[in-house]
């Protein structure tokens, strides 16, 4: 399975029935194709809308209608549309039960860090700062080292934070990792991944749950 | 009483040096295309612009951009605009990048007469800087203060002569809450009505914060990103 979609699956299965969630660009958007049978989840987008459907049927693209990604999107029979105003009154209000974003690095303590790397291109914070502060729980969704092998998980954050002590869990393709005041506690292993394969990958050691399971 | 002007160029022609405006939109979706276009065509320099984005390349404020005419920017995200980070290292436009439900609600607080607030939202960060923090119920919050403009450009779908609104779909973003944020609020529509044709139950901006309406010229709304499902842009 592709690195990304074991990420989404597996993200996908911390939804539950009746969940509003805001999903970040990227891997984090395509938990939406995972959400399992039967179950109803309103995705929530950050530049107004309650109920976000999926890309629209070439040739009836509406200008009018996209997702905090600026990309094109449909609506849901429910669909609510609100001001920006509104729309972060519900999720600093924590009306949003969950938050799920990628991240450039993450700490042992739930640091984030996405939004600016110094010395690159300056792109702004968008929404996701309001995002990681107020949703009543937060999972970072990425794939668990860069390209070149380098961990992005860390005893602590070297990048400009997004939020101090925000996230809950890491899902990565080799990994569940959930936050504990003692450090990461390790209770999932990806398809084919050992425990000494992710250690050896983060970048702060890893307290590996007495039980650690498969994910799937 | 009747707020509606005969063109883009009338509504925004006492728009001078060194104003401060905010202009509604996510993106490109919902920017109110010919109020910016008129306001270019001014030609005034040293404008303090707030709003969520920076346009594209020779895209809705990206023109503004071009123009010359923008000396401090206060936004959230501003990562489609090379011209803007040249401008920005190279000294000459002041950028200050707020979260994006922060700025949301500077405005909103702006026009409420809520000088100041305290939010969560970059606690622990950089944007935390130099600023009031205080414990509520154990957690830390930043004192953000209110935003207010001399001008707000907002783009609504349909409108009447008291300066009531009607938003479409996620077009509707900024617009309403910078509309009540501004001393003279400019709101470019797609459609003017007749008064009591809006269905008073769904109007999300009352006339009263309005001052001009303007119909547009019936411009194609551009997409930013166009995705479709099966893929592919």
């Amino acid at each position: 399975m592709d690195p990304r979609e074991i990420i989404a699956r597996r993200a996908a299965r911390e939804l539950q029935d009746g969940f509003y969630v805001n999903l970040g660009i990227g891997i984090p958007t395509m938990v939406a194709n995972y959400v399992p049978e039967g179950m109803e989840v309103i995705l929530q987008s950050e530049n107004g809308m309650l109920g976000v459907g999926p890309y629209p049927v070439a040739g009836t693209e509406d200008a009018d209608l996209v997702n905090a990604g600026k990309e094109t999107v449909t609506e849901i029979p429910g669909t609510a549309y609100f001001s920006s105003a509104d729309s972060f009154a519900m999720i600093r209000g924590g009306h949003v039960n969950l938050s799920i974003l990628g991240a450039l690095q993450v700490d042992r303590q739930g640091n984030l860090a996405n939004w600016m790397v110094p010395g690159k291109m300056l792109k702004g914070m968008g929404g996701a700062m309001d995002l990681v502060a107020s949703a009543r729980r937060v999972i970072v969704a990425m794939e668990h080292a860069t390209k070149s092998g380098a961990p992005k998980i860390l005893d602590a954050c070297t990048l400009p934070l997004t939020g101090s002590k925000v996230v809950d869990t890491i899902i990565t393709e080799l990994a569940v990792m959930r936050v504990t005041v003692e450090g990461l506690v390790l209770e999932e292993l990806g398809p084919d991944a050992t425990v000494e394969q992710v250690q050896r990958l983060t970048g702060t050691a890893l307290i590996v749950a007495e039980s650690v399971r498969r994910m799937f | 009483m009747n707020k509606i002007y005969p063109s883009a160029e009338a509504a925004v022609a006492d728009i001078g040096d060194g104003a401060t405006i905010m202009i509604g939109g996510f993106g490109l979706c919902g920017i109110p295309e010919d109020l910016i276009a008129a306001t270019v065509a001014r030609g005034v320099k040293n404008l303090h612009t707030i709003s969520n984005n920076m346009g594209v390349d020779h895209v809705g404020m990206g023109l503004m951009l071009e123009a010359g005419m923008i000396a401090s920017h206060i936004g959230s995200y501003v990562g489609e605009n090379k011209l803007l980070e040249e401008m920005v290292l190279g000294g000459r436009l002041d950028l200050t990048l707020v979260p994006q439900g922060t700025l949301a609600e500077r405005i909103r607080a702006g026009g409420a007469g809520i000088p100041a607030f305290f939010t969560p939202a970059g606690a622990g960060t950089i944007v935390a800087e130099g600023k009031e923090i205080r414990e509520f119920k154990g957690r830390s919050y930043v004192m953000e203060e209110e935003l207010t403009a001399d001008f707000s450009l907002v783009k609504a779908w349909r409108g009447d002569r008291m300066g009531n609104l009607v938003y479409r779909k996620t077009a509707r973003n900024f617009n309403p809450v910078m509309a009540t944020a501004g001393r003279c609020t400019i709101a470019e529509v797609e459609e003017i009505v007749e008064p009591g044709e809006l269905d008073p139950d769904s109007i999300a901006t009352p006339g009263i914060y309005v001052h001009r309406v303007v119909r547009w010229t019936g411009y194609e709304k551009r997409i930013e990103r166009r995705t479709v499902r099966g893929g592919g842009q």
